[in-house]
């Protein structure tokens, strides 16, 4: 569905460049779920930004469903074909355009017929009910609004969506309901997913591979079942394992594991 | 004697639907420690530190029988005193960054510009001293960074840029809203021990608020867990685990666990009766 | 009704529209300065729609025997100016002109200055250059020199001093509007719906515009006045609305000369364009409140 190679992306003039993503190569299989996993700033957001074009200086191929991108030319196919959601809810809807706005004029834009029937449909998909239908930003929690991002996602009905932390700004009974309703879609549509996140737990429950990534390098590509097993073996993902793991356990012991880390230094 | 002290507060909103009322009745005082507040999303937990810095606009209302800032009344202030209060003596790193960084001005100016409003000094040291703060709080080229605009840096830069800006004008108290959301752990660690040191070394005051459960059983001292505006459960920190409030446990639960995998993740089921019950 | 304006789960998208103008307007009532301003502009609308029948007199018709007669005269309210003619039915009359003068800049130099400050704005590099350098040219004249040049070049009348002021009025606009877009367009809202293949034209005027419409609006009320009184300014040089019309401004720098004698004859005309000038300034606080995004928001 998706393959990467050698994935260069940087910004700004030559003098002063930034290269926030250096030599990325990856593939996701369809109907797959992938996970990108890294520290933060190490071009997570901008893998998914180059592969949309909203990232405009790069180099490398990237192939979509068979075809390859060339860098300034997407067509509507394209956009019917990979969709994005953002890693701010706060950020990501007009703040003056109505639920009801927002998923009628990205319907009318993929070309969508009886748009009247298909904007409660896709308010049902994601969970919402119709009474969220003319409601503002404003007027939706954190949740409701990432579930708004989501459909307006859903509405050209793609094939591979690129999650940038959907859930991170979220509080952990939503992140459940996020994450639930990501993985029935993909049983009900078989969406393909890549999935950035800096939560190995929130990664390997929604994955089944992952790449790390750390300055803009992929630095190891492991499955996650792999990662349960602990066989990480570059020295940054065992550190996020071991966090990450202690972090999950119950008890006092987790605790114990990490506070000397948080208080030292 | 505490640095903060909270009695009865109260914040409540007049909308036409009725009165919302966001925060209803809460007392608690801090110390020199490191206090956390959890809750889920809407339980009023920004609304507290808002409410505590005076900065709820109307229609927002904002009661309470006492709020101390080392014994001085924070809601006899004037405005003006209040402006002084701000950053100088309570800072707060505010729960959406980018939201909350001039999107046309850059990095730099900004955090320096906050270290200017309280300390008189050139325009020299407040370079330095931004820079040594983007490097305390584990940014990579901070050279860099000073120079980028608030889009061109990543979300959780953005985040760790906010609590940059906010610690440089050295607080008697700090309120964290979420200041880790967007942060890998190794990273995460980096920026709660600079907190953590300003907690021990220089006697501040920490609230951190957050909806990472594991995050505030580990890092703080004390939680209070926050429901529909109330406090519900009071613990030490490392006790929360044992939390017996059936709406602690419920979030505890509802967490993906790496070693234990899930096909679905339980989802809260909430109960009326929570938000009646008394802190 | 209330109800149904006011229902938080609206069932088609008139009754959300039409609850969200009903939820501006109690917003905006609740604000009293604001009202006597909108009160303000409602008479002076109905002023100018029913000008020949509220006046007592014929602007035009003079009575020399009558000239410059004091306030409250039997039969003239306002007194009379120095041909005799009746103020009050000139400054009547002549609220049709102050009208149709702040419609037509009113719909001319925002217009104008928004389309240029969001398309330098959202497209940036060398149109930006390009477009912030003219509108620099423009804001370097002296206003009143740059009107007086194009008067000049398009001849006097009162079509041309409203073309003229427009002309010199935009930059400030779109000054404001390209820093309102510059704070937008980085926004992940506007990368989304580029993310969904909508065109640039799209993106401006239904994604940047109407974030930038609420400030502008404020700003041109706030503005009225000044072009009220550039409009003034003109008439009063010859090169705006030409004499017997009862343009307020015109009728202030003709009864400059009686000021110390007569002082009611430039003053009436100037209180008027003081009060319709607060007016504009009152409705522009009020329409602040209800335009802010955030207001109601919740964070
Ligand atoms: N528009 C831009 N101009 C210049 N540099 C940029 C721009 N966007 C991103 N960068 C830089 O690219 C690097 C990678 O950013 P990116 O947003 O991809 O990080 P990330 O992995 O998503 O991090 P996080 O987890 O914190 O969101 C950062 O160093 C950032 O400063
Ligand atoms: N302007 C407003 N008018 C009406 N209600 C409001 C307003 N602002 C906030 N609220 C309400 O106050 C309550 C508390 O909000 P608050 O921001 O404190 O939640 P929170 O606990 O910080 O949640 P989160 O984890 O999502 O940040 C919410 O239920 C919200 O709906
Ligand atoms: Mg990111
Ligand atoms: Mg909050």
């Amino acid at each position: 569905m998706l393959d990467v190679d050698g994935l260069n992306v940087w910004f700004g003039a030559p003098a002063n460049r930034v290269n926030a993503v250096q030599r990325a190569s990856f593939y996701v299989e369809t109907g797959e779920s992938f996970g990108l996993v890294g520290e933060s700033g190490s071009g997570k957001s901008t893998i998914l930004r180059a592969i949309t074009g909203l990232a405009p200086d790069w180099s490398g191929r990237v192939d979509v469903d068979g075809r390859t991108i060339y860098r300034d030319r997407r067509d509507r196919d394209f956009y019917k074909t990979v969709q994005m959601v953002f890693q701010d809810p706060y950020a990501s809807l007009h703040p003056r355009h109505s639920v009801d706005r927002v998923l009628s004029e990205t319907l009318k834009l993929h070309g969508m017929d009886r748009i009247e029937w298909r904007v409660p449909k896709l308010l049902d998909d994601v969970g919402l009910g119709a009474k969220f239908r003319f409601r503002y930003p404003h007027q939706l929690s954190g949740g409701q609004r990432q579930r708004v991002a989501i459909a307006r996602a859903l509405a050209g009905e793609p094939r591979l969506l690129l999650l940038d932390e959907p859930t991170s700004a979220l509080d952990v009974s939503v992140q459940a309901e996020i994450l639930n309703l990501l993985a029935d879609l993909r049983a009900e549509r078989g969406l393909t997913y890549v999935m950035v996140s800096h939560d190995l737990a929130v990664v390997g429950h929604l994955c089944q591979r992952l790449a790390v990534m750390q300055s803009g390098r992929i630095v190891e590509m492991l499955e996650v079942e792999q990662l349960r097993r602990g066989e990480a073996e570059h020295a940054y993902t065992r550190s996020l394992l071991a966090a990450s793991v202690a972090g999950g356990r119950t008890g006092t012991e987790g605790g114990a594991e990490l506070s000397p880390a948080a208080t030292g230094s | 004697m505490s640095l903060l002290d909270v009695e009865n507060l109260r914040v409540s909103f007049d909308t036409r639907q009725g009165v919302v009322e966001a925060v209803r009745g809460i007392s608690f005082t801090l110390g020199q420690e490191r206090l956390g507040i959890v809750g889920e999303s809407g339980s009023g937990k920004s609304m507290t530190g808002r409410a505590i810095l005076r900065l709820i606009r109307p229609p927002g209302r904002v009661e309470a029988d006492r709020m101390a800032l080392e014994g001085e009344e924070l809601q006899s202030l004037s405005e003006r005193q209040m402006r002084k209060v701000r950053g100088r003596r309570i800072s707060m790193v505010m729960q959406d960054p980018k939201f909350s960084l001039n999107p046309v001005m850059t990095v730099g100016e900004q955090i320096m510009e906050a270290y200017l409003l309280h300390a008189r000094d050139s325009r020299r040291a407040a370079r330095r001293k931004a820079l040594e703060m983007l490097e305390a709080v584990a940014i990579r080229d901070p050279e860099r960074v000073m120079k980028a605009y608030p889009h061109e840096v990543s979300g959780g830069m953005g985040q760790r840029i906010m609590i940059a800006m906010m610690l440089i004008p050295d607080p008697r108290i700090l309120i964290a809203d979420e200041p880790t959301s967007a942060l890998d752990v190794s990273v995460q660690r980096r920026v709660l021990s600079i907190m953590d040191t300003l907690v021990r070394e220089r006697g501040m005051g920490l609230i951190f608020i957050s909806h990472d459960l594991n995050l505030v059983s580990e890092f703080c001292d004390r939680v209070l867990i926050m429901y529909a505006g109330r406090i519900v459960e009071t613990c030490e920190a490392a006790r929360l685990h044992e939390a017996r409030h059936p709406y602690t446990r419920g979030l505890l639960n509802s967490l993906p666990r790496l070693d234990q995998p899930q096909d679905r993740l339980e989802v809260l089921a909430r109960d009326p009766a929570w938000a009646g019950g008394d802190a | 009704m209330r109800e149904w304006l006011l229902s938080d789960s609206p069932a088609s998208r008139r009754q959300a529209r039409l609850g969200r103008l009903y939820a501006g307007w109690l917003t905006f009532r609740e604000n009293t300065l604001a009202m006597v301003g909108l009160g303000i502009l409602v008479a002076l609308l109905l002023c100018a729609a029913l000008a020949p029948w509220i006046a007592p007199h014929d602007p035009y018709a003079q009575d020399l025997a009558m000239r410059l007669k004091p306030l409250g005269t039997p039969g003239h309210l306002l007194g009379t100016d120095s041909l005799g003619r009746d103020i009050l039915s000139r400054l009547i009359f002549g609220s049709r002109i102050t009208l149709y003068i702040v419609t037509l800049v009113a719909l001319i130099a925002p217009v104008a200055g928004l389309l240029v400050g969001t398309v330098a704005g959202y497209a940036g590099g060398a149109w930006d250059a390009v477009l912030m350098r003219i509108t620099d040219i423009f804001l370097a004249f002296p206003r009143l020199v740059l009107a007086l040049a194009f008067v000049a070049a398009l001849g006097a009348g009162i079509e041309n001093a409203v073309l003229a002021i427009s002309l010199t009025a935009w930059p400030p606009y779109a000054r404001l509007a390209r820093a309102e877009t510059l704070t937008i367009r980085n926004s992940d809202f506007i990368s989304a719906i580029r993310l969904q293949g909508a065109g640039p034209v799209q993106i401006i005027t239904q994604h940047i515009w109407p974030l930038c419409l609420s400030s502008l609006i404020v700003r041109v009320t706030l503005d009225m006045a000044g072009i009220i009184l550039a409009a003034a300014g003109l008439g009063f040089l010859g090169l705006g609305a030409q004499p017997p019309s009862p343009e307020w401004g015109a009728m202030i720098s003709e009864g400059r000369r009686f000021i110390l004698d007569h002082w009611w004859v430039a003053t009436v005309p100037g209180l008027a364009i003081f009060t319709v000038s607060l007016a504009f300034n009152l409705l522009g606080d009020g329409l602040r409140d209800v335009l802010d995004p955030k207001t109601g928001g919740s964070q």
